[in-house]
């Protein structure tokens, strides 16, 4: 069971129609891989986000499945196109099938 | 007096080493050492000790009593009493170093002669600097130095970091500690996450629903991934760190309401500790020896580039790869000693070796450490190599590493001061 999650979202309020626009999304989470022992040498269980969706107004923007490779507080980068206004909206996938949700509106002019 | 092969080689040196000197009128070579911190302690201590009365070293520092900034945040965290970190200049006045306690208020680097704002004036033959920190004017956007009681920055220790313990012990119950983390370079890369980890640690059992808030300017911190680690381990929850790629720069405070703004959200915080941008102290300004903020020295002895009499030392010098710490600043000093002694009396001056080491204290036995050696090259001081503790350490290294700490700690404050 994950604990401490916190996700982060920045995307800026307004854009004119057309513009390409910077999302930066991060998610406070331990990404255990299984692979590490705990200090007292027992293996620790796996507990990974394995997929962050990213939609605007219902539309897949990214879908990312993240394997346990991927480090803690996953942090993705990427760029949208948008061409009128709408919402962002953001779902990680825990391993224990908890679904972390955020969403942010754009106003497009 | 006896002629025998000592006395004959002492008196060579000294005819040597000594006529612009004796043309002055007086018979001993002058040091002047400013700031009676990690750097200037050390220097003055050791070309005291090494130059056997041959030296007359004086240094000017305000305070009576030291207070190390290194290991302030264990105070905080209740590991140490303000009395284990504050230091005499006792015994460094006894074994022959004349202590001044007042402010350097000016340098005439063409009579070689450093003004005090009692109104004496010292000449010296070799300046040293070791004024370590002051804070850039406006980098914190409505927090000024009027402000630090309201919004503390503890980091000279003292009475700031008591300042700052009183204000986390009185946090309401469930309440918000915010930090304005700085920008590089600063003083103790490491120390804003340890004092975050030590704040953490005293909340955990007094407040545990209290949260604390990082506004960081920077995208990555020191050790950050063995402090995130531990903060997920020790105090799951608690710690929100906002880095720069989600507006950690972009802040502003306000004293009176007790407010800090991050990239437009507005937070009601009962505690901020605001670390501003540092810059040299300001001692190295008024002597003409800074570029921009730092004062850029030569690696092989730590002298300045402005003025071959003048030595800056700690955290005010701009050397190359080592960090500002008072590890590094102890280390550049002796490099310094050597140096400065071999200038003025003659003695053997061997290459520059540096070395640092940071340890930082995650919980209670839970001790974390990056070091590297340095060498001097033409252009700065290189890293040659370095190690870090590993993320996943077990109990037993941990406690290890933090008992090292406490041993070098030990040391350090025994070497700077004599005791």
């Amino acid at each position: 069971m994950a604990t401490g999650v916190k996700t982060r979202i920045k995307l800026p309020d307004t854009a004119g129609a057309g513009d390409v626009i910077t999302i930066k999304t991060q998610i406070t989470h331990q990404m255990e891989t299984g692979h590490r022992l705990d200090s007292a040498g027992v293996p620790l269980p796996r507990s990974i986000i394995h997929r962050l969706h990213c939609t605007f107004d219902g539309e897949t923007v990214v879908d990312v499945d993240l394997r346990p490779g991927i480090s803690t507080n996953p942090f993705f980068e990427f760029d949208a196109q948008v061409t009128r206004s709408g919402v962002f909206q953001f779902a990680w996938h825990d391993d224990d099938g908890a679904v972390y949700t955020a969403a942010k509106a754009i106003s497009v002019t | 007096m006896t002629l025998n092969r000592r006395s004959v080689l002492a008196g060579g040196a000294a005819t040597l080493a000594a006529p612009a000197v004796l043309a002055q009128g007086h018979g001993r070579s002058r040091v002047v050492v400013i700031g009676g911190g990690a750097g200037g302690a050390t220097a003055a201590r050791y070309i005291a000790k090494d130059s056997d009365g041959g030296i007359a070293v004086t240094l000017v520092e305000p305070s009576r009593t030291y207070a190390t900034c290194f290991f302030s945040n264990l105070y905080l965290g209740g590991f140490k009493t303000l009395r284990d970190i504050t230091h005499s200049y006792g015994p460094l006045a006894a074994a022959g170093v004349n202590v001044v306690h007042d402010w350097a208020i000016g340098v005439d680097r063409a009579a070689r002669t450093v003004t005090l704002a009692g109104g004496a004036t010292l000449p010296y033959d070799k300046l040293i600097l070791s004024p370590g920190i002051d804070f850039v004017e406006g980098s914190v956007p409505g927090w000024d130095i009027s402000a630090q009681n309201a919004m503390p920055h503890a980091y000279k220790a003292g009475s700031q970091t008591e300042l700052l313990k009183a204000q986390v012990d009185a946090m309401p119950e469930g309440g918000v500690f915010a930090m304005v983390a700085p920008p590089n370079p600063y003083r103790c890369p490491p120390g804003p996450y340890e004092r975050v980890s030590m704040v953490a640690h005293v909340l955990r059992d007094r407040n545990p629903t209290a949260k604390i808030v990082i506004a960081d300017p920077k995208p990555k911190f020191s050790k950050m991934a063995l402090f995130e680690e531990g903060w997920a381990r020790h105090y799951p929850g608690m710690i929100d760190w906002v880095g720069e790629d989600f507006g950690g720069g972009n802040v502003s405070v306000d004293p009176a309401a007790m407010t800090l703004d991050i990239d437009g959200d507005l937070l009601e915080v009962d505690v901020c500790n605001v670390i501003p941008a540092m810059k040299a102290g300001r001692i190295a300004d008024i002597a003409g020896v800074t570029e921009g903020n730092w004062a850029p020295v030569n690696a092989v002895d730590m002298s300045s580039k402005a003025d071959p009499d003048i030595y800056v030392l700690g955290d005010a010098s701009q050397q190359g790869d080592m960090p500002k710490s008072g590890f590094s600043a102890n280390s550049q000093a002796k490099v310094c000693a050597n140096a400065v002694r071999a200038a003025l009396i003659g003695s053997t001056q061997f290459p520059a070796r540096y070395a640092n080491t940071c340890w930082s204290l995650i919980d209670a036995e839970d001790g974390v450490k990056v070091g590297a050696t340095y060498e001097p090259t033409a252009e700065k001081i290189a890293r040659v190599d370095g190690f870090i503790s590993q993320v996943g350490e077990t109990d037993e290294l941990r406690r290890a590493t933090y008992e090292e700490s406490e041993g070098w700690y030990s040391g350090i404050t025994g070497d700077m001061f004599g005791t």
